[in-house]
């Protein structure tokens, strides 16, 4: 009896990592390319590749690390601007950290600090995902962000291997795979009429901004304005 | 390692747990304020369109709108591959191969 509850219980634990280990695969496949590039654009932006493995490691955050490395490649050392930005373009997480906040809840607070670490997009759209069809569940999150972490590191130390046969990147054009990777990322969201125009805003101020502004401002500037109106409409639209 | 990047790495691993956990520590008994909700929603799209649109039109550095721009002809066409196919490797493939082509010509 206990035996056999023992093995079920250990059936059903596997049943669920096995269920991770196949939902998180065509995602997983997507962010190999983003962890390669990633690792070839280190080098592109003279880090070295220890430098851009490391940051992988660490960070864990694809589209900051591609911000940061392309602002040191552009010369900019000082540490203040990149770690604004990067605080900029990952204040999103606070959204999803506190969707989840509910769920995450009842597990015990270290173990709330460990997993918040592994909290990407892609790790929160597949634990929600999995939430609204079935339940919460602690071990698919775990499973699903062990997977991506542990691919986003590899993959990186790919793209530094690869790029390091290719004696100047920049020559084959190769920087252009940053705005195409953002370009994959970005035209999903632009479904609503909001999303629109708050494009269209913020294609507009940063070019003027980088036109007259000194640095990388322009990214700032044109996020904070296009974002800002962005929110005030989505409250006109609410109070209409 | 340089010292510089190993603040910058800190600094950035510092701030990108931060926005992981703070919502967790913070409003948990809370829930997010609606303003600061309604901000955050439009930030993804306005940062990325702030990246990308002058990478491809200033790619130098001025305001090149011209067929020797090869960043904005090959930035067209992911887009519309982009648009097409939400998939990265076919966008970054057919991406790069132009950009790839254009530099031979």
């Amino acid at each position: 009896m206990q035996l056999s509850n023992l093995i079920s219980g250990k059936n059903e634990l596997a049943e669920e990592v096995w269920v991770a280990l196949r939902e998180c695969t065509p995602v997983v496949l997507g962010v190999v390319p983003f962890g390669i590039t990633c690792g070839i654009m280190g080098l592109t932006a003279k880090m070295s590749g220890v430098e851009t493995i490391l940051m992988s490691v660490f960070v864990f955050a694809g589209a900051s690390q591609f911000i940061g490395i392309t602002m040191l490649g552009a010369g900019m050392t000082g540490w203040g601007i990149i770690i604004l930005t990067t605080l900029l373009v990952n204040l999103r997480h606070l959204i999803m950290g506190s969707s989840l906040a509910p769920y995450m809840i009842r597990l015990p607070f270290p173990f709330q600090a460990f997993l918040a670490f592994f909290l990407t997009d892609e790790a929160y759209a597949l634990t929600i995902t999995r939430i609204h069809k079935d339940r919460y569940s602690v071990l698919y999150q775990l499973t699903v962000s062990t997977v991506l972490y542990l691919v986003w590191v590899l993959a990186t130390v790919a793209g530094v291997v690869l790029g390091s046969y290719i004696s100047d990147p920049l020559t084959w054009g190769l920087d252009f795979a940053m705005p195409a990777t953002f370009l994959v990322l970005l035209i999903p969201l632009l479904a609503d009429r909001i999303s629109l125009i708050v494009f269209g805003m913020a294609a507009v101020v940063s070019v003027f901004a980088a036109l007259y502004l000194p640095g990388k401002w322009y990214i700032i500037i044109a996020c904070l304005i296009a974002s800002l109106i962005g929110g005030l409409l989505e409250g006109d639209s609410e109070n209409a | 390692m340089r010292s510089e990047v190993f603040y910058i790495i800190t600094g950035m691993a510092l701030v990108t747990y931060f926005t992981r956990f703070g919502a967790l520590a913070l409003f948990r008994f809370t829930g997010v304020p609606t303003w600061l909700n309604r901000w955050l929603k439009y930030v993804p799209v306005a940062i990325l369109t702030s990246l990308i649109v002058p990478s491809l039109l200033l790619p130098k550095g001025y305001l090149d709108i011209s067929l020797n721009n090869h960043y904005l002809i090959a930035g067209i066409v992911a887009a519309f591959v982009a648009y097409k196919s939400r998939n990265i490797i076919a966008t970054l493939g057919l991406g790069m191969s132009i950009m790839f082509v254009l530099k031979l010509l």
